[in-house]
C-alpha cells in the first residue's frame, strides 16, 4: 500500500514539474532543401534571421535531388510535409501537390504593396512556379512558388586551351565551334573537343530544345507539342541532325551518352575538354574542383539566323509553402526575407548563384556577369503554356543519345519520336 | 488421427506466429495488393487518381517497344548470368571442393563480390573500362593482350556497351552461385565417388552421373536465384551505364523512371507483370529441374 502511495506521488511530482516548468513554444519552421552546396549559407542565414525575428528556422539538408523528390511526395501522401520545402522535376509535379491542395498560392503576397515583392524578381525566373488564369493544366492561375535563385544552361569554354591555339573570343556558331575545336586539337591533340553529361538525358534535351526554338522559333516548337506540327517536320529533321553533325565532327568526349554530369565537370576542370554544356550553378562546381580553371561562360553556338536564341533556364531552386503548415504565415514572411536584396547577394556570394532577384550587375560574383545579359532571353518547360507527354520526352531523349551514338539517323529518330507522340495522343 | 487442440492452444500457436504474419502482410501482402489496385489506376497519388481499368497493362504489354526492348536487355543479360556465371561458379565450386586447406579463403574472396554495393561496383567498373583514361584497356596492353582491347562502353554501330553490362554482372553476382553450389557439392556422399571410381567411371561419368543429378536441387535454386535477381538489376547498370540511351535499359530502371515521371500507375502495372513473368519463369524452371532429376531416377516417379 505503501508502495502505491509513493508511487502516486512520485508521478505526480513529475507530471506537475513539467506542467510549470513548460515554456512556451517557440515559433519554428522547417525547411526541407537538397542543393548540398549551400548548408553552410542557410544555416548563417538561419542564425540571422533568429536574430531578427526570434523565429528559428531549421534547415534541413535531404540530398541527393532524387531522394528528396521521393520523400517529399511520400511526406505529401503521410501528411507530414515540413513548411516549406521545394518540388523537383516536371511542372506536372507541381500541378499534383496544387491539385492535392499541398500549396499555398502566394499571389495575394506577392501583389501586395503594388507588387514589390513579385517585381523584385526576374520575370522568368518567377513564371517557372506561376500559372497564368488560362492555362491547360487545370489550376487556378497563381504564384506557387519562392525562387531563390536562377539557373541558365550555358556554354563554356576554356580559355587558357582556347588561347594556345591563338584564339580570344568564343565561337559563335556551331560550325566555328567545330573549327576551334580542331585548332585547338592541332596544338593539344590529347584534349577533347565537348563534354556534357549526356548519359542524364535532360541535359541532352535542354541543348535540343536550345537548338529547336533557334531552328524552328518558340512558336512552332510550342506547337509540335500541341501536335499541330508532326516531328518529321523538316525542322526537326534539322535539329536531329546538329547531333549527327557533332558525331561525324569527332568533337565529342568519349563515353559521352553514358557520362554522368560530375564527370563531365570533372573532364573540364581538368583542361581536359574545350567546351562544355553546363548550368550556371557550375562556377560553385569547378572552383572546388580547379580554383586555377580559366573559363567563361557564352552563349548558344547559333545553327540558324531565321530565329532568336533562348537560353534554357529560369528558377534554379524554388521554395514553397506547406498550405497545411500551422505556420504558414511566418513562412511566407521568411520566403519573403530571404529573397530581399542583402540576402540574395549573400547567397550569390556564397554559393556563386545567380539570384532570383534584380540585383546590380556589380554585386553579382564576376564569372556570371556575362551570363546576366541573356536573362531575358530564357525558356523553360515550367513557363511553356503546354508541356511534352514525358513518354515522348523519353524517346525524344533517347533517340538524340542514339544518334550520338551513330545508331540511329535523323530519319529514324524523328518518325520513332512521332509514332510515340501519335499512339499517346490516341 | 488429428491431435486434439484446445481453443488456449490454438490461440497460443497463432500468437506465436502473429508477429511474422503480421509483418508479412504489412510490408509483402498488403504493398501487393495496393500495387495491383494503383495498376489500374493513373496518376501519380498526390492529387486524385483516375481510374483507367486495364489500360496500363494494354500499354505495357502491346503498345510500349521500350518496355519489351528493355525485357529484352534483362534477359541477354539473363542469359549471361545463366551460362557464363553459372558455369564459372560451378567450376569454381568443384575446384574449391577439392582443397581443404585453403577453401575458406577461396569462399571469402569470391564471397566479397556479391557483398560490396552495386553502386559501388558500377561506378568502380565504369572506372575501369571507360575510354579515358582506360584503366583495364591498359592493364590488357601490359598483359600483351591488346588484342581484346577494345571500347567496353562503346558507342558506335556493333557497340559492346550491353555484353559489357552483362559481364560485370557476372563477374559481380558468380559468388552467390559458387557459395551455394559449393555448399551443395559438400553434401553428395564421397562414398558415391569412391564406388564409382572402383567400378571404374571416369572424371566425367561421375559428373554426369552422379555430381550434376545429386545437385540438381541445388542448380534449380541457383537458376531460380539467378533469373530472380538479374532480371531485376538496377543499381549496378545505373551507375555504368545510366541505360546508354535504352541499349542497356533494364525493366526496374523502366519502373523507377515513371515512378519519378509521376506515372505510377503504369509503373505498378510494370511491376505487376514483371512480376508475373518472373513467377512464371521459376514455375517452368522448378518443372523442367524435377522432369531432369526423375530422368536421372533421383526422384522416384
Amino acid at each position: 500500500m505503501k508502495l502505491h502511495r509513493y508511487l502516486i506521488v512520485i508521478v505526480a511530482s513529475v507530471l506537475l514539474t513539467g506542467c510549470c516548468c513548460k515554456k512556451p513554444a517557440q515559433p519554428k519552421i522547417v525547411v526541407w532543401y537538397w542543393m548540398n552546396d549551400r548548408e553552410q549559407a542557410f544555416n548563417e542565414l538561419a542564425q540571422n534571421y533568429f536574430s531578427a525575428t526570434g523565429v528559428t528556422v531549421e534547415f534541413k539538408l535531404l540530398s541527393f535531388p532524387d531522394i528528396y523528390a521521393q520523400k517529399v511526395r511520400a511526406a505529401a501522401r503521410a501528411g507530414t510535409l515540413p513548411d516549406i520545402f521545394g518540388i523537383l522535376g516536371e511542372k506536372s509535379q507541381m500541378v499534383s501537390f496544387i491539385k492535392g491542395g499541398y500549396l499555398v498560392d502566394l499571389t495575394n503576397e506577392m501583389e501586395k504593396d503594388g507588387a514589390a515583392w513579385k517585381n523584385s524578381f526576374y520575370k522568368q525566373t518567377l513564371d517557372v512556379v506561376a500559372f497564368p488564369a488560362a492555362n491547360s493544366y487545370g489550376v487556378a492561375g497563381g504564384i506557387y512558388g519562392v525562387p531563390i535563385d536562377t539557373t541558365a544552361m550555358e556554354f563554356i569554354y576554356n580559355k587558357k586551351l582556347l588561347k594556345t591555339a591563338g584564339l580570344d573570343t568564343p565561337p559563335k556558331t556551331l560550325d566555328e565551334m567545330i573549327s576551334y575545336v580542331k585548332k585547338v586539337q592541332e596544338k593539344n591533340p590529347e584534349v577533347y573537343g565537348f563534354s556534357c553529361g549526356w548519359g542524364e538525358t535532360w541535359l541532352i534535351n535542354c541543348l535540343a530544345v536550345e537548338w529547336a526554338i533557334n531552328v524552328m522559333g518558340e512558336e512552332k516548337f510550342l506547337k509540335t507539342i500541341e501536335g499541330k506540327v508532326p516531328y518529321t517536320d523538316h525542322d526537326w529533321i534539322e535539329v536531329f541532325s546538329l547531333f549527327t553533325k557533332l558525331r561525324g565532327s569527332g568533337i565529342l568526349a568519349p563515353n559521352i551518352t553514358t557520362m554522368v554530369n560530375k564527370e563531365s565537370e570533372d573532364l573540364f576542370a581538368k583542361d581536359k575538354a574545350v567546351f562544355s554544356f553546363n548550368g550556371t550553378w557550375s562556377v560553385n562546381v569547378y572552383n572546388g574542383l580547379n580554383k586555377d580553371l580559366d573559363y567563361a561562360y557564352f552563349a548558344l553556338p547559333k545553327v540558324s539566323e531565321k530565329n532568336k536564341i533562348k537560353i534554357w533556364g529560369g528558377a534554379g531552386s524554388s521554395f514553397m509553402v506547406n498550405s497545411k503548415s500551422a505556420d504558414k504565415e511566418k513562412a511566407v514572411a521568411f520566403l519573403k526575407w530571404i529573397t530581399e536584396p542583402k540576402q540574395q547577394k549573400f547567397l550569390a556570394d556564397k554559393t556563386s548563384n545567380l539570384p532570383a532577384v534584380k540585383l546590380d550587375d556589380k554585386e553579382l560574383p564576376p564569372r556570371l556577369e556575362a551570363v546576366m545579359s541573356g536573362l531575358n532571353d530564357l525558356t523553360h518547360p515550367n513557363t511553356w503554356p503546354v508541356n511534352e507527354d514525358s513518354r515522348v520526352t523519353e524517346i525524344l531523349n533517347k533517340d538524340l543519345q542514339q544518334i550520338v551514338m551513330g545508331l540511329k539517323t535523323p530519319q529514324d529518330a524523328a518518325k520513332e519520336v512521332q509514332e510515340v507522340k501519335e499512339r499517346i495522343a490516341k | 488421427m488429428q491431435p486434439y487442440l484446445s481453443n488456449e492452444d490454438r490461440f497460443k500457436n497463432f500468437a506465436f506466429i502473429l508477429p511474422a504474419l503480421l509483418i508479412f502482410s504489412v510490408f509483402y501482402i498488403y504493398p501487393f495488393f495496393y500495387s495491383l489496385a494503383l495498376s489500374m489506376y493513373h496518376g501519380d497519388g498526390i492529387s486524385k487518381l483516375t481510374f483507367v481499368g486495364f489500360a496500363n497493362f494494354r500499354e505495357v504489354l502491346f503498345l510500349d517497344k521500350e518496355w519489351w526492348r528493355a525485357m529484352y536487355n534483362a534477359g541477354f543479360i539473363t542469359f549471361w548470368a545463366l551460362t557464363f556465371q553459372n558455369i564459372l561458379a560451378l567450376c569454381l565450386a568443384m575446384a574449391v571442393d577439392r582443397v581443404t586447406r585453403t577453401a575458406k579463403i577461396y569462399r571469402v574472396i569470391f564471397f566479397l563480390l556479391p557483398v560490396i554495393s552495386e553502386i559501388i561496383i558500377g561506378l568502380l567498373m565504369r572506372e575501369m573500362l571507360k575510354s579515358d583514361p582506360g584503366v583495364f584497356n591498359q592493364i590488357l596492353n601490359r598483359l600483351g593482350l591488346s588484342g581484346f582491347a577494345a571500347d567496353w562502353l562503346g558507342e558506335g554501330p556493333g557497340t559492346k556497351v550491353l555484353l559489357t553490362t552483362a559481364l560485370v554482372h557476372c563477374w559481380k553476382g558468380f559468388g552467390w552461385a559458387f557459395v551455394i553450389i559449393l555448399a551443395g557439392l559438400q553434401t553428395i556422399p564421397e562414398q558415391l565417388y569412391e564406388a564409382s571410381r572402383i567400378d571404374g567411371a571416369n572424371a566425367w561419368h561421375r559428373f554426369t552421373k552422379i555430381t550434376v543429378p545429386l545437385l540438381m536441387p541445388v542448380l534449380a535454386l541457383v537458376f531460380i536465384l539467378t533469373i530472380l535477381g538479374t532480371m531485376q538489376a538496377f543499381a549496378m547498370i545505373l551507375a555504368l551505364t545510366r541505360g546508354a540511351g535504352g541499349l542497356t535499359e533494364v525493366p526496374v530502371m523502366r519502373i523507377y523512371d515513371h515512378l519519378r515521371g509521376s506515372q505510377v500507375g503504369l509503373a505498378c502495372a510494370e511491376g505487376v507483370v514483371l512480376g508475373m513473368l518472373l513467377v512464371l519463369v521459376s514455375l517452368a524452371t522448378l518443372y523442367i529441374s524435377k522432369q531432369i532429376r526423375q530422368r536421372f531416377g533421383v526422384l522416384s516417379n
